[in-house]
């Protein structure tokens, strides 16, 4: 299930828009993609970024796949868990495994999906 | 792309492909983690039927396998497995490989899948030369089955015969009746078995065995964690670690070197080195700082000018919990870079901080096979 609460790009990431700020994450299939990720470079927090900027990294065993954010903004929180936790980006996705959360400039947001558009783009493979 | 014969039992067991070698191979089932485990631990079983076997015999195979090679075949007793390589006249890798000898006069090359037709190349031109030497290439008819782990004995034993647990580590034992040989051998660093296996019975085996190591937790195993299970045992993959820009000395394997047989292709390159020292070396590193150095990567050791080069392999070490890697590096004469070195790894353009260490990352406790 992809959920219906937030955005998605073409990169396989996912935008949870709130009051102003924004939280990234990665999608299932990203992860899946990936496979077991045991590290998780993450930026400092205060750190300013352009849309499509890369704001970090994940490693998994076999691949590294960098972390672009589609919105402008400033780091204002990082997901400390994914320190001694990476594993979480596969297990909890959506939820335990979000990556940054952003305050946001106003700048951006183009290409974003909405859920149904993003199933429709997995589906088409 | 060819596929081995057992691609339809991966396709079964959910394994994800990707290509190596021209080859359409699992890389993994449940995921790279839960498979290296598995191996440390219990037992997994991998399809590594891409790789070659070539067998020479004939009462001059000795001899030619002596003039091709720098380790000393004629050392070599029967049912007894050693690591050889082919060499360039600079020394340098076209391949690593295991020389299994079958009986006198009898031998099987394995060898690796990207390289074969050049090997089979140098040893026919290399027969053609010498009267009394036959070479059959066996790689298409041939599959191999790795099943490694501290459970591994047992299973193998039960599937294909109670004598195999009595084989020593790289020794072998050939089963004529199946077609089939069994080495005590492996690339993950854990006891285990190499089956060499004809084509026609090779689906039947990977079953039987998945269905009879069940219960010792074996299961199926891909390239990605044959990967991170060899490199923590500090051995080299051909290609990418050695290649033909590479000599053993350079590799650390100067042990693979025998200076007492006669002469061999590579011989008067290597003695050069050996007497002047290298240009370059493979160095063996963890990584310190958080971050993982991946091929390509450049590491630098820190106080020793102009020592840097190419990460040749690197990837997080499972068992260990942290990064490792092998790198090339330059070296002036005698410097090479001694275990606890500092170094540094450039990932994403910051420098992360590594240590030299020696091989291997990874040593097995238990004593099984030798």
């Amino acid at each position: 299930m992809i959920p219906d609460d937030r955005l998605y790009t073409e990169q396989h990431e996912w935008l949870k828009l709130e009051d102003g700020e924004a939280v990234l994450g990665i999608t299932d299939f990203a992860q899946q993609e990936l496979g077991d990720v045991v590290f998780v470079e993450l930026p400092a927090a205060g750190q300013a970024f352009e849309a499509g900027f890369e704001v970090g990294a994940i490693e998994s065993v076999k691949a590294v796949a960098e972390i672009y954010t589609p919105v402008g903004g400033t780091v204002k929180e990082t997901n400390s868990q994914l320190e001694d936790a990476p594993e979480l980006v596969n297990e909890d996705p959506y939820g335990e495994g979000w990556l940054v959360r952003l305050l946001l400039d106003g700048e951006g947001q183009a290409d974003l999906m909405t859920a149904d558009e993003y199933e429709t783009l997995l589906a088409a493979g | 792309m060819q596929r081995t014969v057992l691609y339809r039992r991966h396709v079964e067991s959910g394994a994800r492909f990707g290509p190596f070698a021209g080859y359409e191979m699992p890389i993994q089932y449940l995921g790279v983690l839960a498979e290296h485990r598995a191996v440390r631990e219990r037992a997994g079983m991998f399809d590594v039927s891409h790789m070659g076997e070539i067998r020479v015999r004939g009462p001059r195979a000795l001899s030619l396998l002596q003039g091709l090679t720098p380790n000393n075949v004629d050392a070599l007793a029967s049912g007894r497995a050693h690591y050889n390589a082919l060499l360039t006249e600079r020394g340098t890798f076209v391949d690593d490989l295991l020389v299994y000898c079958l009986c006198a006069e009898d031998y099987l090359l394995v060898v690796n899948a990207a390289s074969r037709a050049r090997d089979l190349e140098l040893i026919q031109a290399a027969a053609r030369a010498e009267e009394g030497v036959r070479v059959d290439d066996l790689s298409a008819e041939t599959a191999l089955i790795a099943v490694q782990g501290p459970e591994a004995a047992g299973i193998v034993a039960d599937v294909v015969g109670a004598e195999v647990s009595e084989l020593r580590y790289y020794s072998l034992l050939q089963q004529a009746s199946e077609g089939r040989l069994v080495s005590r051998t492996g690339y993950t660093g854990e006891d285990g078995f190499e089956i060499y296996t004809p084509n026609k019975s090779a689906e039947t085996l990977w079953l039987e065995l998945l269905e009879r190591g069940r219960d010792r937790g074996l299961v199926p195993a891909g390239l990605g964690a044959r990967d991170t299970l060899r490199l923590e045992a500090g051995m080299m993959l051909c290609g990418q670690d050695i290649d033909d820009t590479t000599t053993p000395i350079e590799a650390g394997l100067s042990w693979m070197v025998k200076w007492k047989k006669g002469d061999f292709v590579g011989r008067e390159a290597l003695a050069r080195q050996r007497r002047y020292g290298c240009r370059q070396r493979l160095v063996a590193f963890e990584v310190l700082g958080r971050g993982i150095a991946r091929h390509g990567h450049r590491l630098t050791v820190s106080d020793q000018p102009g020592c840097a080069g190419p990460v040749t392999s690197g990837a997080f070490a499972p068992t260990l919990g942290r990064a490792i890697g092998i790198a090339r590096v330059d070296c002036a004469d005698g410097d090479v870079p001694e275990p606890g070195a500092a170094a540094s790894v450039e990932v994403r353009g910051r420098e992360i901080s590594c240590r030299i260490v020696k091989l291997p990352f990874y040593r097995r406790t238990r004593t099984s096979g030798g």
